[in-house]
């Protein structure tokens, strides 16, 4: 049960993009097109698991007992960056096909702020392993939804006629807003 | 490019904000009041100046192959040190910016002038440059915070103009930064066009 109250509350409440602001760059450049979309969601979703579990596992086996947390920052940005740069490895000599879907997004992640950001929440709440595993796929799955309906309503923005001054960033952010706001109607549901 | 040009190009020509289009999430996420926009504004420039300086003076040592970790490293250092000097001396507004003061490590900006601009010239000159970007986007944030603090409850600078109940409260939630500073862009593409 209180996986679930982490899942809602992570994908719909305090949605990652529309009510924490993290990961807006992504959220703006690559949301383009829905099939785009989905691709960067895939490998957000696989680096945020992976980092929120190695940077776990060091915070509360070197930097907890040696008492030396505010090497945190610094600590776990290398590790994301190392991280994403294995994952680019490996993904290209096990599986050609999939590297070719999510590699162009791949190195773009390192300066996600999201997987950063939720590496960093996990430890701040307090949450155990399976906790922050749980946590991150939630969170990652927010990011997505977000992206693709962005993506979505940005596709049919393509074929309205935009007063001049607004073309580009600032309907796109306008927009947002008015997600945002239809994402606040769910606060409440879960604290 | 003279001293001068370095450092006033952050502020119009070269915003960060309005015209790159660098470091989002800081200017929505911490932009609730012209107080927090300031600080984060500061706190980013502190950094820029302090990375900008050390990269320009250490970029030629550094191999190729791992630059980019480097300056991510000497970023973080400095990252640290204005996050443990907030919580020392500035513990409230520590409290109000939370994540997004570890998350300057993230920030395009800091690493985009790294990269693109004191890895390749001398020390004086990155200084000014990291000085002239941190200050425009300290402008932009404080600009967006006095906007929705003023629109969301009525104050500036913690001063009431008028009395709260007539304030939009959609300008102090997520919604508002968004369409606040889609509009704020909008209005600055405006003026642009016309100088």
């Amino acid at each position: 049960m209180e996986y679930i109250f982490i899942f809602i509350a992570a994908v719909f409440v305090n949605n990652i993009v529309l009510a924490q602001f993290l990961g807006i760059c992504p959220f703006l450049g690559v949301s383009k097109s829905v099939p785009t979309a989905l691709g960067m969601t895939g490998a957000v979703t696989f680096v945020m698991i992976l980092a929120t579990l190695v940077t776990f596992i060091v915070q509360k086996t070197i930097l907890d007992p040696f008492e030396i947390g505010f090497m945190q920052t610094i600590v776990f940005i290398l590790i994301i960056a190392a991280l994403v740069q294995m994952v680019e490895i490996i993904l290209k000599k096990v599986s050609p096909s999939l590297y070719q879907a999510l590699g162009v997004f791949l190195p773009l992640i390192t300066t996600n702020c999201a997987v950063l950001g939720v590496a960093i929440m996990v430890i701040q709440k307090n949450y155990n392993l399976l906790e922050s595993v749980v946590f991150a796929a939630s969170t990652a799955i927010g990011f997505g939804l977000a992206l693709t309906i962005f993506a979505g309503i940005r596709e049919q923005l393509e074929l309205t006629s935009i007063p001049k001054g607004m073309k580009g960033t600032p309907i796109a952010l306008v927009t947002a807003g008015l997600l945002a706001l239809a994402f606040m109607g769910f606060s409440g549901i879960v604290k | 490019m003279n001293n001068w040009q370095n450092f006033t190009k952050g502020f119009f020509k070269e915003n960060p904000t309005f015209v790159l289009l660098l470091g989002m999430c800081p200017t929505l996420g911490v932009t609730t009041s012209a107080i927090n926009g300031l600080g984060m504004g500061l706190a980013t420039a502190f950094v820029l100046v302090l990375s900008n300086l050390a990269i320009s003076l250490v970029a030629n040592s550094i191999p190729d192959k791992i630059r980019i970790p480097g300056f991510i490293v000497i970023i973080a250092a400095f990252v640290t040190v204005v996050d443990m000097c907030m919580a020392a001396y500035l513990p409230s507004l520590h409290e109000s910016l939370g994540l997004f003061i570890p998350l300057i490590v993230v920030n395009c900006i800091v690493l985009g002038r790294a990269e693109s601009f004191a890895s390749k010239n001398k020390a004086i000159p990155s200084m000014l440059d990291g000085l002239g970007i941190g200050l425009g986007f300290t402008m932009a944030l404080t600009l967006l915070g006095c906007i929705r603090e003023v629109l969301g409850s009525g104050k500036l600078f913690n001063i009431t103009l008028y009395s709260e109940n007539y304030g939009m409260i959609v300008f102090v939630l997520a919604p508002g930064a968004f369409i606040a500073l889609g509009y704020l862009i909008a209005f600055i593409n405006r003026i642009r066009k016309t100088n």
